[in-house]
């Protein structure tokens, strides 16, 4: 096959938060760990992460893992896992201490111990009051744990490959994960990792959509990858919208704004929150705040000439709280939304932010698919963690703090099975002969293509068309119409053409290879959510509104499950959501109230 | 004048890790990118080494502390973030 080889125990995709704190888990049991990264480690997306990390050390507030556990429940709609869950709430404590003895600089009260400050969703005593639980680097917490795990990976000896992108998993006949394709960007060859274990920590793909609080780089490759190797993506349908995105901007004001005290006020000046969510009021979950604005804007009490967002006011918590707990927001006032927030509101609208959904795996992170009637076979190999994974703890809606915790837990948690499993000593399977065909052949069809679209064009068009079709507003019109587009403009994405074929550090190719993973990402997500015909969490639909048989639109009887959506065929199926937790008594559903 | 490959990696770099930076830093490319003097490629290329935090505090004027002789580059960066 005359590809380069390159041997490894375990091959990490991705250098984010997850990908880093599983490598760090495997190399410091001595195994031999190569993690590819598209960009430096250290850029990222985890780096944006300003909030925090959400886990019940109790140092403000009385606080425990169980009121952690029914937040994240109910947070979720009931779509999550309680088993994950329940793994995930219990140990967030012993990840956010081990992040603090490697040294990473957590924000501190006069007593030592990790300051923690509130944030939407999270409470005390079963929704009673909110609770202090995000434990954060002043904004910098994303930088600053990415900074941690990296120096504790250099010095744990991982191997690095900066500007690698991963282009396809290789499986051999029995199905199991051998390696993977890699392109090498500086100089435009293909290489293949061979290994026992092929971990994707690729992050989210939130650049499916036109307005998007992500970085660029968020392209979903690691979907792409899978849905291509013939895995589904569960519950795709599922995207945040993050209540406090910069009005025509998208650059985002964390939610550690609203947990320092800002208030959402309509064109009156009201403080809306207060009559949707009496007790939480601010801090109600992202999904539940962002259809409270919606629903203002849409009634007529939206801002601006417009009438078409929502003031969010830092204005009483005075000049000395802003610069010194939230300094980016006021820097972010003054560049994206020409305002200083020490003086005046700032204009939001709820804007995409977290891929819930992903490639599914259970609590170990091992990639887990329907086969002989058992809805979570595992696929040998193969592992999935962190925002590109589907475990599932978010269910239909995040609750803040709790990704940067998924990433922490699970990765970890995938790390310590692959060591107790005995890894180090299992041999390698062999490469299958054909290994690496399928990623040249898909080079070659771009290389010589001519008279197709470039890719930036046809990606701009489906960003377009989700924003339309899968944004905040959904109807169940606007679905059905948007699946059609969706895969009309995937077909499109079949015929790109490059003006640059030139083989070394080709941006053009990559972000043509780019395009094919946003379109998996974007047909998963948008047939996945014409196809579910109710409201839960983050999937809103004005036609599957509140009423007494259904609850804000929420249909258990019919829906209570979770999505699978495979590329070949463009097929849809469906399995259970595990409502029993490993230890306690399942949280029963109920109509979320805040 | 820069090359296409320099271009080509130049853009690739300034693909970060949060949009406050792709946003100024592809406007900056789209406006003026292929007519970069080989000097202020060479100062680019200093700011974008560094971590996202700090480059995007140099591009908010939040701190004056920037490589040395970048200084033509940050003023165009705070220029490019201002003028939208
Ligand atoms: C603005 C913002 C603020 C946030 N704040 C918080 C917060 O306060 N608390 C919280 O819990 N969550 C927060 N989140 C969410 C959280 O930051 C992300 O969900 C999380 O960081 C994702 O981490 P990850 O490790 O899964 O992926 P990422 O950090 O996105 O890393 C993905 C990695 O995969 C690599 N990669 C991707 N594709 C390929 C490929 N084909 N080949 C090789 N490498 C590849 C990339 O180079 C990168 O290294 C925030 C999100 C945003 C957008």
């Amino acid at each position: 096959m005359g590809l380069t080889v390159h041997k490894y125990d375990a091959v990490v995709i991705g250098a984010g938060g997850a990908g880093m704190r599983c490598a760090l888990q495997l190399a410091r049991a001595g195994l031999r760990v190569a993690v590819l990264s598209k960009v430096f480690p250290t850029r990222s997306h985890t780096v944006a992460a300003q909030g925090g990390i959400g886990a019940s050390l109790g140092n403000m507030d009385e606080d425990n893992w169980h009121y952690h556990f029914y937040d994240t429940v109910k947070g979720s709609d009931w779509l999550g896992d309680q088993d994950a869950i329940e793994y995930m709430c219990r140990e967030a404590p012993k990840v956010v201490y081990e992040l603090e003895h490697m040294g990473m600089p957590f924000d501190r009260n006069p007593d030592g111990t990790i300051y923690q400050r509130p944030f939407g969703g999270h409470s005390a005593k079963y929704g009673e009051k909110p609770v202090p639980r995000a434990c954060a680097a002043a904004d910098r917490t994303g930088h600053a744990m990415l900074h941690t795990l990296y120096q504790q990976n250099v010095k744990s000896k991982t191997t690095f490959f900066v500007e690698w992108m991963a282009l396809d998993i290789i499986r051999d006949a029995d199905g199991d994960a051998v390696g993977v394709t890699a392109l090498e960007m500086e100089t435009g060859d293909v290489a293949i990792f061979h290994a026992k274990c092929v971990l994707f920590a690729t992050g989210g793909a939130g650049r499916i959509f036109a307005a998007s609080t992500n970085a660029f780089i968020n392209t979903g490759d690691g979907l792409g990858m899978a849905a291509r190797a013939g895995i589904p993506l569960e519950d795709m349908e599922f995207w945040q919208f993050h209540p406090t995105g910069v009005y025509n901007a998208g650059v985002l004001l964390t939610e550690g704004c609203r947990g320092e005290g800002a208030i959402l006020r309509n064109k009156d000046g009201e403080r809306f929150m207060e009559r949707y969510a009496p007790k939480l009021k601010d801090l109600a979950p992202r999904d539940f705040i962002s259809r409270c604005m919606d629903q203002e804007i849409k009634e007529g009490r939206g801002c601006g000439p417009n009438g078409d967002y929502i003031a969010l006011d830092l204005t009483h918590l005075g000049a000395e709280t802003i610069m010194k707990r939230l300094p980016s927001v006021h820097e972010i006032g003054k560049n994206f939304a020409n305002v200083d927030v020490i003086k005046e509101s700032i204009p939001v609208v709820p804007t995409i932010h977290y891929q819930m959904g992903g490639i599914p795996t259970n609590i170990h992170g091992q990639v887990v698919v329907p086969k002989d009637g058992n809805p979570n076979s595992v696929v040998n190999g193969l592992y999935a963690i962190g925002e590109c994974s589907c475990v599932s703890v978010h269910g239909a809606n995040r609750l803040g703090t709790n990704s940067l915790l998924d990433l922490l837990v699970f990765g970890r948690a995938a790390g310590n099975h692959l060591v107790d499993t005995a890894l180090a000593s299992r041999a390698f399977k062999p490469l299958p002969a054909n290994a690496g065909d399928y990623s040249l052949a898909r080079i070659d069809k771009l290389d010589s293509s001519s008279g197709g679209e470039y890719p930036q064009d046809v990606a701009n068009d489906l960003r377009k068309s989700m924003q339309l079709h899968a944004g905040v507003f959904r109807t169940q019109k606007t679905m059905d119409e948007g699946v059609v587009q969706v895969l009309a403009i995937a077909q499109r994405a079949e015929n790109l053409s490059l003006k640059d074929k030139s083989k070394v550090f080709n941006t053009a190719r990559i972000e043509a290879l780019e395009v094919a993973n946003l379109m998996e990402s974007a047909k998963a997500t948008m047939v996945s959510a014409a196809a579910r015909h109710e409201s839960r969490g983050a999937h809103s639909v004005d036609d599957y509104s509140d009423s007494a048989e259904f609850p804000l639109g929420r249909n258990d009887k019919q829906w209570m499950k979770h999505t699978l959506w495979y590329s070949e065929g463009n097929r849809l199926d469906y399995k259970p959501v595990n409502l029993k937790p490993l230890t306690v008594d399942s949280i029963p559903p109920v109509k979320r109230t805040f | 004048m820069i090359t296409d490959l320099e271009l080509s990696k130049l853009r690739w770099r300034c693909r970060r890790g949060f949009l406050e930076n792709d946003l100024i830093l592809t406007r900056l490319l789209e406006r003026r990118g292929a007519n970069f003097s080989t000097e202020e490629h060479q100062q680019l290329l200093s700011l974008i080494a560094l971590d996202d935090n700090d480059l995007w505090e140099i591009i908010a004027g939040r701190t004056d502390v920037f490589p040395a002789g970048a200084d033509a580059m940050v003023a165009t960066l705070r220029q490019t973030r201002i003028t939208h």
